[in-house]
């Protein structure tokens, strides 16, 4: 079973942060970067898959695909860390500015060249929260859109196999299923994501990565990059932070003090 | 005026409150017309059109519920293509903006989700970073695809013809690919949606046990509220996790948020802190929910929440 695990770079969601006044996109330089949390969890969830696979006599590889600056490389190195076999780094200066649906056709480029059953994505970013990735590569893709899993089962037959996800729904959940090649999100529920062992990091150091330009990859300049954006930020404003209201200690009357507060803002 | 397209969010033909929404800011960027998809979509019609939908599209298709988004989406660009709307709008939930992605790429739009206006120009106005920043965004190609999310606009009627018209929809194999095996629903003892509910009432690991969560249920009760749970809470197995407010569960921003028992952890406020209004109870008086809380009461939940019930109540007569 072969799995492709996108993996994104984020700014840290401690830290402040930005749109930059020139062009209005996220500022991506000044900030501290991690790898997006719930990305760890579909890493974890694809190690685990393969182990599967692996003990019952199968085989299986993991790679990584990332889009992003050169320093998304730190976060690739992570996911190697994990104990991902392999990488592929897409980063190009003509990406930079990208939105959502451009993403998602650079990403469906650079997986038309590689060999997978399935895809596995974590559910949301922190940065963008727009949560539709994985709806939207399945668009492009033709392939299955199984999002939002807190489940995922996996079995092979030869080179078919079928995968069945729970995916949490607003009154409950549904049990989603499909034929590979699939596309997966997850949610944290699913695992507890492992630490890098020390011996992963120096692995990781010489597990290959491929670093792909957009030429490379096949993808047309004109359909990427935050001039042919399909959605444009015309304006932005910062907000003050939202400033810490009174703060009141309960002198057994906290409950009527509560109420006071709610009339006076008319909520009751 | 133009056509404006409303998914309408609904459960056997019964809208959600986010349908009527979308409805009222449509008719301040054209003509409503709302799209029913799924078992029981027929039913809808009388309750749409006193919210303005001039037309309502209807197909009640078997692929629309046994699979994930693409059917839908598929419905939604044969109607942008035949009508020529301004603009499309959904719900900014889960599936909302699934279907939305899909629907932009069919046609080529570009896509802007969690809006929380739109202006008749077609200007959408997103929160992000946590509403520290709001952005002015505008789509530059196709018919611009936008989600609304969930108390953006005071839903007011405004009765309308509500012309019924049945959408013979074709569905490709990708419609196809992810079937729905099973439907599950846990009941939530009649309580508003948690999306849709303008007073949210949240509560975390300082309830203590799945018995603790009775005074959350009893306040939120007396004030017609929805329940919400931090992870800690649905992950010890004391609430559902479909009721899990936050980065991975819901996100909500009702006019009134009220956390007891929650620290306010980044994942958490991911969910909660476009609240209009922000409650706290913690016994923590350096609990980060502070931080954000417009009212923060330092003090035992156990003694507070059932309290506040017993006023809210008086209060009520
Ligand atoms: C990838 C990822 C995704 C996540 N997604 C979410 C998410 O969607 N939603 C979410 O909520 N969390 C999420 N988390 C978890 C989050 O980091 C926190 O662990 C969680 O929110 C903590 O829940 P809590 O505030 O209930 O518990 P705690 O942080 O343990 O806080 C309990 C609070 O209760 C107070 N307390 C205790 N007893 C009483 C009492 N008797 N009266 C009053 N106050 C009392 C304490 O002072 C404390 O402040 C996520 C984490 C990760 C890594």
């Amino acid at each position: 079973m072969n799995i492709v695990v996108l993996v994104k770079q984020v700014p840290d969601t401690w830290a402040e942060r930005k749109l930059s006044d020139s062009d209005k996109t996220l500022d991506r330089a000044s900030v501290d970067v991690v790898m997006n949390e719930i990305d760890e969890y579909a890493v974890e969830e694809a190690l685990r898959l393969k182990e599967a696979a692996t003990a019952s006599g199968g085989e299986a590889s993991v790679t990584i695909l990332t889009m992003g600056p050169e320093r998304a490389v730190e976060t690739i190195r992570k996911a190697l860390s994990m104990g991902a076999d392999k990488a592929v780094h897409l980063t190009d200066p003509a990406l930079a500015g990208s939105d959502a649906l451009q993403t998602s056709y650079a990403l469906a480029q650079v997986l038309s060249t590689l060999e997978y059953d399935l895809v596995i994505a974590g559910s949301e970013a922190t940065d963008s929260r727009m949560s539709i990735m994985t709806a939207l590569l399945a668009e492009r893709t033709g392939q299955p859109q199984l999002s939002g899993a807190r489940k995922v089962t996996a079995s092979m037959e030869g080179t078919a196999g079928t995968v069945r996800i729970e995916r949490q729904t607003e009154n409950g959940y549904d049990v989603v299923e499909a034929s590979t090649p699939a596309l997966v999100s997850v949610v944290e529920k699913i695992n507890e994501p492992r630490y890098p062992s020390f011996k992963g990091i120096m692995a990781a150091k010489k597990k290959p990565l491929t670093t792909l330009s957009i030429a490379d990859a096949g993808i047309d300049a004109a359909q990427v990059g935050l001039a042919s954006a399909p959605s444009q930020v015309a304006s932005f404003a910062t907000k003050p932070p939202r400033s810490a209201g009174q703060v009141v200690k309960d002198e057994g009357d906290g409950g009527v003090k509560i109420v006071e507060f709610l009339a006076a803002q008319k909520l009751v | 005026m133009a056509e404006v397209l409303v998914l309408v969010d609904h459960a056997e033909g019964t809208p959600k409150k986010v349908a009527y929404e979308l409805l009222t800011l449509a008719r301040e960027l054209g003509t409503p017309s709302a799209v029913v998809l799924g078992a029981g979509a027929s039913a809808a019609a009388d309750r749409l059109a006193a919210y303005g939908a001039e037309t309502v599209y209807v197909s009640e298709a078997e692929e629309l519920d046994g699979y994930l988004a693409g059917p839908k989406a598929s419905v939604l660009a044969q109607l942008v293509a035949d009508k020529s709307p301004a603009a499309v709008l959904l719900p900014s939930n889960a599936e909302g903006k699934e279907v939305a992605a899909r629907l932009a790429v069919k046609t080529g739009s570009g896509l802007i989700t969690d809006a929380v206006g739109v202006t008749p120009d077609l200007t959408a106005e997103q929160p992000i970073f946590g509403g520290s920043v709001v952005v002015q965004s505008r789509v530059a190609a196709g018919t611009p695809v936008i989600t609304v999310r969930a108390n953006s606009t005071a839903p007011t009627e405004a009765p309308a013809s509500g012309t019924v018209e049945q959408v013979s929809a074709t569905f490709s194999d990708a419609d196809r690919a992810a079937r729905v095996v099973d439907h599950v629903v846990e009941d939530k003892g009649g309580r508003p949606d948690l999306g849709d509910a303008s007073i949210v009432v949240s509560g975390g690991r300082g309830v203590g046990a799945a018995e603790g969560f009775g005074i959350i249920e009893q306040l939120a009760d007396t004030l017609g509220a929805a329940v919400g749970a931090s992870r800690a809470a649905t992950d010890a197995g004391w609430y559902p996790h479909q009721n899990q407010v936050g980065q991975t569960g819901r996100t909500v921003s009702p006019q009134l948020y009220i956390a007891a028992g929650i620290s306010g952890a980044i994942q958490h406020r991911a969910g909660m802190q476009t609240s209009k209004t922000i409650v706290a109870i913690n016994k923590d008086p350096e609990a980060p929910i502070f931080e954000l809380a417009d009212f923060g009461l330092v003090g035992d939940l156990f003694t507070v929440v059932p309290q506040l019930t017993e006023q809210i109540a008086k209060r009520k007569g």
